[in-house]
């Protein structure tokens, strides 16, 4: 109980520091004036949205105010949509979480199994293979090969649809996302494969898998029982983290494939200088980092009862 | 008594650590093959003018006549455009030759100044210790817990459009890695115990940190160097994919890529298909080179 | 052959390294009866944990069993085909490791890993397994046992975790148990609480015990029959007292001398001189050649096994 207290408390800490460093990014870096106002304002409309918002008080209170103001969830007004930045953020939210949690899946369900078996038998012809396509994987830019996905399978070859999102949960639905998620977990897909052959290599040489072997355990049990539970205290770990990279990265799928998600608000929103906007996303994206690393650590301390005990002590 | 002088035995010039590991190195074929191929690619960046029929660049070089070409038509240049045209009519070979220049240039810049950064930076984490290397390590940590295409997003935002801010990104998004990565091996060497008898001697600081520390380094550096250098290519791709990279003047290959998104769905394939082989050909051939520099240069137990 | 319960005949593993081949055993022959105990004897690298390993078929590549005869009660394991010899592992024979705390799943609990291991071989409910696991438990001295079963290996001590993997060894009641090193990282105290169970617990069964050790005066009070390897081969078999009293090979001479309690008080400890040769790099003939004090002209050549009074030494000038 105490250990999630004081994760809980750290957690907040982070927030309280990132907010200040994106408070001090657009108020001090950039010109606070330009970016938070519109550029078409006339001169004395500039001085009153200046006064208005506090821009000529001393910045400690400026600080305060905004932390005030983020609290209440008021981040600004979009210029563009007329409409608060937040409302237009958390509108588009469900749709990049639902796809950044199905890349996630695809990742783990595809790469944790191939990563095992190349972990398993190293040797063999189809591990070498399995490695050497997780290179690729990684090194393939993601935007060009959602352009290529698009280009194969909804050009040439008509079977899915090149843009869009469809009903959450329906069959439609599921089309539109096929794409757009295979291109976003490719990537992860290829480090959670090489983390999961490195994990299994290392698990598989223990003293206890031999055990297990000695006992007369069947080959599957000891894979999935044995060293499965093993692999995933550290791969979990990496994958929470990358859930986040995930969300941060659907900024480059969801632009390729017009899937209408928060990152494709972003992207526009950047260039159109919409900043509002960008201030709300970082706020909430920083916020969801915060949030999923603790999960991640907790989650880590209920696979592990190691760490459970040590904690307990601490 | 007169001393005779022996004829001394011809030493045998002793193999060193860099022949040793140049032979481990090439050992592999696949590794050599991508050295081989990165090698190539990067003659053809530096020569790209010697290479390429013409400067897509040069406005009178290009006639919108030629847009669209398809590969192995001629232009009305008369030379083969063998990777066809593009919307406004430039080769896409000699496009793809100057693009590598900008993105191999960015890429390579910003991770060497990153590299200075950060070693400096690890390295004086790792000698000073106490509240500088903690601090130094909360930063990076922070940075670290968040993915690289959010920080250079947030800097993009923050400092605006242009080369050099691009540039000023992606250092910044890179000189955590190579901090961390340096002060590690840096304290490693820095606990072992003639360091401890260098400073009894008041030998200077510098000496001890260059001679000493600096060194031991070295191989993970190199290791970071080349999978970060990799990293940024893409990040740089990828953010002139989206519009917030180099600006039009300086075309990279992600912007050609973002140039032929249009022609997708018209089935003009390659404007985008080909400058996308060569980003995926030397991401692919530094990542490949940097696996095996990985492999060469920390031995593990169980090879 | 049916009275014994193990005979393992001319047994070689050898290891495929890109540096050579390894002869890790190389010709190793032994018997044991039932409720017998079986010292095997030698120093680290002669190939003891080798053998234990080959006899269960758990020998992991590079290194392979090339051959010989492994009959456990008239049958040759060696002939069985993998899903066969899994039925064998840990229900006619069971294994018991050297470092405990590595031998159980550190993120599984004790009644998993020990259900685990009755329901592989008996087909029973899981509340008949638990409570097997149960008594097992009891039957090796560990107290307050249904609390036990659901903790975690970490939370025991050391002698706790082998008494754990002991009772995992006797759950199916085995024919034959192999324990490699089972006591070497725990304290003396320990170490002799559980020898003493140990032998209880075959005496009382008709279990059969292979005790791997370098250690001669464990070996001593617990076995009945001793066998001392040397690079990969037997050097000397027989009754352990005898053996022990009088032994026939030069190198086991060395190894009683060398036991601090058998030296006398200030005076400088007995050794044997130089190393084992590296199983990559084994001189032609007699392995002990460079370190045995009465090596001649003879022992360039490899001596054979050879009857002396029912015991066996290989050796050309026996004691």
């Amino acid at each position: 109980m105490v250990f999630i207290i004081r994760r809980i408390l750290q957690s907040l800490m982070v927030v309280l520091v990132m907010s200040l460093v994106v408070f001090v990014g657009v108020h001090v870096v950039g010109d606070p004036v330009h970016i938070l106002i519109s550029d078409e304002m006339t001169q004395e409309e500039i001085e009153r949205f200046i006064r208005q918002l506090g821009l000529d008080r001393p910045l400690h209170e400026q600080y305060l105010h905004f932390l005030a103001n983020a609290a209440r969830g008021d981040l600004g007004s979009s210029f563009v949509h007329g409409e608060p930045a937040l409302k237009l953020i958390l509108e588009r939210m469900p749709a990049t979480l639902e796809l950044a949690f199905a890349a996630f899946l695809l990742a783990v369900v595809v790469g944790i199994p191939l990563g095992m078996y190349a972990g398993l038998k190293p040797e063999s012809p189809a591990s070498r293979a399995i490695m050497a396509g997780s290179i690729l994987g990684f090194s393939l830019p993601t935007f060009w090969v959602g352009l290529m996905l698009i280009m194969v399978f909804a050009v040439m070859l008509g079977w899915l649809p090149s843009t869009g999102r469809g009903e959450f949960m329906t069959w439609d639905g599921l089309r539109h996302l096929a794409l757009p998620a295979i291109n976003l977990a490719l990537f992860k897909m290829a480090l959670v494969t090489r983390l999961a052959r490195a994990g299994t290599r290392e698990v598989a040489l223990q003293d206890y898998v031999k055990f297990a072997r000695a006992k007369g355990l069947s080959p599957t049990r000891v894979v999935l029982v044995h060293v499965l539970k093993n692999i995933l205290v550290p791969v979990v770990t990496v994958l929470g983290l990358e859930l986040g990279g995930l969300i941060a990265f659907s900024v480059v799928t969801e632009t390729v494939f017009a899937w209408p998600g928060m990152g494709k608000l972003l992207i526009d929103s950047i260039q159109r200088l919409d900043r509002p906007v960008i201030v709300a996303y970082l706020v909430i994206t920083v916020l969801m980092f915060v949030v999923i690393n603790l999960v991640v650590d907790l989650m880590y301390a209920a696979l592990d009862p190691r760490v459970r005990l040590r904690e307990m002590k601490a | 008594m007169s001393a005779r002088v022996e004829a001394l035995p011809v030493l045998q010039k002793p193999e060193t650590p860099f022949r040793r590991l140049a032979s481990e190195f090439f050992a592999s074929r696949v590794a050599t093959g991508a050295f081989a191929a990165l090698m190539t690619i990067v003659v053809m960046a530096i020569f790209a003018p010697l290479l390429a029929p013409q400067n897509p660049y040069d406005l009178a070089a290009v006639t919108v006549l030629d847009a669209r070409l398809a590969p192995g038509e001629r232009g009305s240049a008369g030379f083969l455009m063998w990777l066809g045209a593009d919307g406004a009519g430039r080769d896409m070979w000699s496009a793809i030759l100057y693009g590598l220049r900008i993105s191999l240039g960015v890429g390579v810049a910003s991770g060497i100044i990153a590299l200075a950064i950060g070693t400096a930076l690890g390295l004086a984490a790792a000698y000073k210790g106490g509240w500088l290397d903690a601090l130094i390590m909360r930063i990076v940590d922070l940075q670290l817990s968040f993915p690289a295409i959010l920080v250079a997003l947030i800097l993009v935002a923050i400092l605006g459009r242009g080369a050099d801010k691009v540039l000023i990104a992606l250092v910044l998004v890179q000189w955590a890695y190579y901090a961390r990565t340096v002060r590690g091996s840096a304290l490693v060497e820095r606990r072992k115990e003639y360091v401890e008898a260098a400073q009894c001697l008041a030998l200077p600081s510098s000496r001890i940190v260059f001679r000493h520390l600096l060194p031991n380094c070295l191989a993970p550096m190199i290791v970071v160097g080349t999978l970060q250098t990799a990293h940024a290519i893409s990040l740089e791709a990828t953010l002139s994919f989206l519009g917030v990279g180099l600006p039009l003047t300086e075309p990279s290959l992600g912007l050609l890529i973002a140039n032929g998104f249009e022609y997708m769905l018209s089935g003009r394939y390659w404007i985008s298909f080909y400058p996308g082989l060569a980003l995926l050909a030397t991401i692919m051939s530094i990542n490949l080179v940097g696996d095996r520099l990985r492999d060469v240069l920390n031995p593990r137990l169980e090879r | 052959m049916n009275d014994k319960t193990l005979v393992v005949e001319d047994l070689k593993t050898h290891f495929f390294m890109r540096s050579g081949v390894v002869r890790a055993v190389d010709g190793v022959s032994f018997e044991v009866k039932p409720g017998e105990v079986l010292g095997l004897v030698g120093e680290s690298g002669c190939g003891k944990t080798v053998t234990g390993f080959s006899i269960l078929g758990l020998v992991d590549p590079p290194g392979r069993v090339v051959g010989g005869r492994i009959v456990l009660e008239g049958v040759d394991l060696r002939k069985l085909p993998e899903s066969e010899l899994r039925k064998v592992r840990g229900k006619s024979v069971a294994m018991v490791f050297q470092d405990p705390m590595m031998t159980l799943n550190p993120v599984l609990r004790i009644d998993t890993q020990m259900v685990e291991a009755v329901r592989a071989h008996q087909d029973v409910v899981n509340g008949k397994a638990f409570r097997l696991a149960k008594e097992a438990l009891q039957r090796v001295g560990i107290a307050s046992p249904e609390e036990r079963l659901r903790s975690y290996p970490h939370q025991f001590s050391g002698g706790m975790r082998q008494r754990v993997a002991i009772a995992i060894a006797m759950l199916n009641r085995p024919r034959l148990i192999i324990a490699d090193e089972p006591t070497t990282a725990l304290d003396v105290t320990i170490q002799a609480q559980i020898l003493y169970e140990a032998q209880k617990l075959c005496r009382e069964s008709g279990t059969a015990l292979i005790w791997i050790t370098h250690d001669l005066s464990v070996v001593a009070g617990l076995a009945d029959r001793i066998c001392v390897m040397y690079a990969g081969r037997i050097v000397e078999s027989g009754a352990v007292d005898e053996v022990l009293d009088a032994p026939l090979h030069p190198y086991t001479q060395g190894l009683i001398g060398s036991v601090p309690s058998r030296n006398r008080r200030g005076a400088p400890l007995a050794q044997i001189p130089g190393m084992m040769p590296a199983p990559t790099d084994l001189p032609p003939g007699c392995a002990f050649r460079a370190r045995c004090p009465r090596a001649a002209d003879a022992c360039t050549r490899q001596p054979e096994l050879s009857e002396y009074k029912s015991r066996l030494v290989r050796c050309f000038h026996p004691l």
